[in-house]
């Protein structure tokens, strides 16, 4: 069975220092400051796929859009058993709307062979939530979002499980080739081994620029784009929390003073 | 004709509460360019959902069908690219839940029409639609601006309006299935529900809740003591259950548990959409957090930005003294 996982390399929100700060572009983020990870649900979307390889056999290409730091996220996820990847690549992609971004990924998609596309179901940047489902119209595959289970049920079939409102969930059976939509938590990512990571590093990354894609000028980044991102603000706060100043002794002690007036100690 | 489509959604036998909430701001929309509301319905049987549907738009689009009866996004998206193509609405409104992410973007590629997700902000004061939408999970908000077309497609996050009053009383017209033959590919099987644990933390009195910022479960025992003191329950965010700290059936969240504490102690958690929206009905809330610009600050109503590894062992023993 052979697969196709989209990785995507994101700034690490959840780490405290990490401020995002607009810069002077009016349309990014200061990245000097920022560390960058495997966008949380994508990590995911790689260990099913090294599972169901595992259990079924077949290789695993990666496909990223991103410039060469990505490379960091790329050889992790070869690393944990992927085969090769490619990596979209150009100054040309800037500013691409997610469907223009689907468009763009499935370029790559377009030589290969495959059973199964897994995706991130969200990325945590730009939280758009579409580029999967985007690319499986484009690719004319049947698809499923927010999938917290996956099952092969006999040929060319799975059985999969979305993750609902309240934790409810949703079987289907979806014929393949098909393209899935991986939720956080469906899972335990592991981590490369040292063996792995040597590996990683003779495997393939396949560079794609504009050219590469046979696409134009016009079809990507802003001119091909219809919904683009215009200009970042800070949003306006309302009305914030009291915050309790002083060192860690004074903030407790006023806070379980503040929660015996409540009497909710 | 600026007319607005509302994609209805429903859910075992329920009106979702956000289809309400999709018209009431297409209603809106529908005020400042001169348009009407319509609801599109998909369904088997729910001809009281069209009814409850028209309370709140102009007129019901409603397909009643077998293939309907549960949702299934390779019925809904050729289903709804037909009628929009024939009815020609100028914006199509879909949530952005997880019925909705599922159908707006494959949708969006079959019309070729400009599409962005997740608005919480919208505009009909030009020809053109404007939107907001956050980024950098809520830390940054960004304008959204639509190239020229007949028709553009939204999902609209949930809550991002109230649901208002029902004050129409639209036409329900029934139309006839556009789908022919089956939905490509994909069979909806059953639901299956989210296993209870011993501790319903809907039910809960007060709750100290963790995130990913407590880093490891080696310290969940730490904010066990300090549930302890106050007589509360543990409970989390999403990256602390995923995590494997804590059972599924603590999550707090959209696709976790709702809850309605007297007291929310968030430690470490970062306070994203889905998050927060599962505490609204939470009495106080205080969040401790090393990030001053966490978005929880803005849900909470007492706040310390500190190390928690700081502030959780002193603030437990000062519970201890106090109590
Ligand atoms: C469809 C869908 C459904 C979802 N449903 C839910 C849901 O039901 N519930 C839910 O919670 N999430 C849900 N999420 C995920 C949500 O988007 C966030 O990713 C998640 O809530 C983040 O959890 P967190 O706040 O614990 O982690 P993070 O966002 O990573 O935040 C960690 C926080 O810890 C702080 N921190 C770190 N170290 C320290 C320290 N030493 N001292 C003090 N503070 C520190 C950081 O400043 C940061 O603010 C859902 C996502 C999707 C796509």
């Amino acid at each position: 069975m052979n697969i196709v996982v989209l990785v995507k390399q994101v700034p690490d929100t959840s780490d405290p220092e990490t401020e995002v700060i607009i810069d002077s572009t009016g349309r990014g983020i200061d990245e000097s400051k920022l560390s960058f990870v495997i966008n949380d649900a994508d990590n995911y979307a790689v260990e099913e796929a090294v599972r169901l390889k595992e259990k079924h056999g077949g290789e695993i290409t990666l496909v990223c859009l991103g410039r060469e730091s990505a490379n960091q996220v790329i050889r992790m996820a070869l690393a944990k058993g992927a085969d090769s990847a490619i990596r979209l690549d150009d100054e040309k992609f800037s500013y691409s709307d997610p469907i223009t971004t689907a468009k763009i990924l499935k370029t790559a998609l377009d030589g290969l062979d495959y059973d199964l596309v897994l995706t991130g179901c969200m990325a945590s940047d730009d939280g758009y939530t579409a580029i999967g489902v985007a690319l499986a119209k484009m690719l004319g595959l049947p698809h499923a979002a927010m999938v917290k289970s996956v099952e092969v049920i006999g040929d060319n079939k799975m059985k999969i499980g979305r993750e609902l409102e309240g934790g409810l969930m949703e079987m289907n059976e979806v014929d393949m080739p098909c393209l899935l939509t991986i939720q956080t938590g469906i899972n335990e990512p592991r981590y490369a081994s040292f063996k792995g990571i040597r590996e990683a590093s003779r495997k393939e990354i396949k560079v794609m620029d504009l050219a590469a894609t046979g696409l134009s000028e016009e079809e990507v980044g802003e001119a091909g784009s219809k919904a683009v991102m215009a200009q970042y603000s800070v949003p306006e706060v309302g009305e914030l929390a009291e915050i309790l100043e002083g060192d860690a002794s004074e903030t407790s002690a006023k806070l379980a003073e503040i929660l015996k007036e409540k009497g909710l100690v | 004709m600026h007319d607005i489509f509302v994609l209805a959604e429903h859910r075992q036998g329920e009106l979702r509460e956000v289809t309400l909430e999709m018209m009431t701001l297409a209603g809106q929309l529908a005020e400042q360019s001169g348009g009407k509301v319509t609801a599109v319905l998909l369904g088997s049987g729910v001809d009281e959902f069209a009814q409850k549907c028209a309370q709140y738009a102009d007129r019901v689009l409603y397909v009643d069908d077998p293939i309907f009866e549960n949702f299934n996004a390779m019925a809904y998206v050729p289903a709804l690219a037909q009628l929009i193509e024939e009815q020609k609405p100028h914006l199509v409104l879909i949530a952005h839940t997880t019925q909705g992410v599922d159908v707006a973007p494959a949708l969006a590629v079959e019309l070729d029409a400009p599409f962005t997700t997740e608005i919480i902000e919208m505009s009909l004061e030009g020809e053109k639609p404007a939107a907001t939408r956050q980024y950098y999970g809520g830390k940054i908000n960004g304008r959204i601006e639509f190239k020229d077309s007949d028709v553009y497609l939204v999902t609209v996050r949930e809550a991002a309006v109230p649901a208002g009053e029902a004050t129409k009383s639209g036409e329900v017209q029934k139309v006839e299935n556009p789908l022919k033959g089956e939905a490509g590919g994909r069979r909806f099987l059953e639901y299956v529900e989210a296993a209870v644990g011993e501790v319903d933390i809907t039910q809960s009195e007060k709750l100290v809740s963790v995130g990913r910022g407590i880093k490891e479960e080696k310290n969940v025992p730490l904010m066990e003591e300090l549930a302890k003191v106050l007589g509360a329950d543990l409970s989390g965010s999403r990256a602390a259950v995923d995590a494997g700290w804590l059972p599924t059936d603590r999550q707090v969240g959209i696709s976790g548990k709702t809850v309605k504490p007297k007291l929310y102690l968030a430690v470490g958690i970062s306070g994203a959409f889905q998050h927060v929206t599962g505490i609204k009905g939470a009495d106080v809330v205080v969040a401790i957090n090393k990030d001053p610009n966490a978005p929880i600050f803005q849900y909470a109503d007492y706040g310390i930005v500190d190390d928690l590894f700081k502030v959780v062992p002193a603030l437990t023993e000062k519970l201890k003294e106090v109590k």
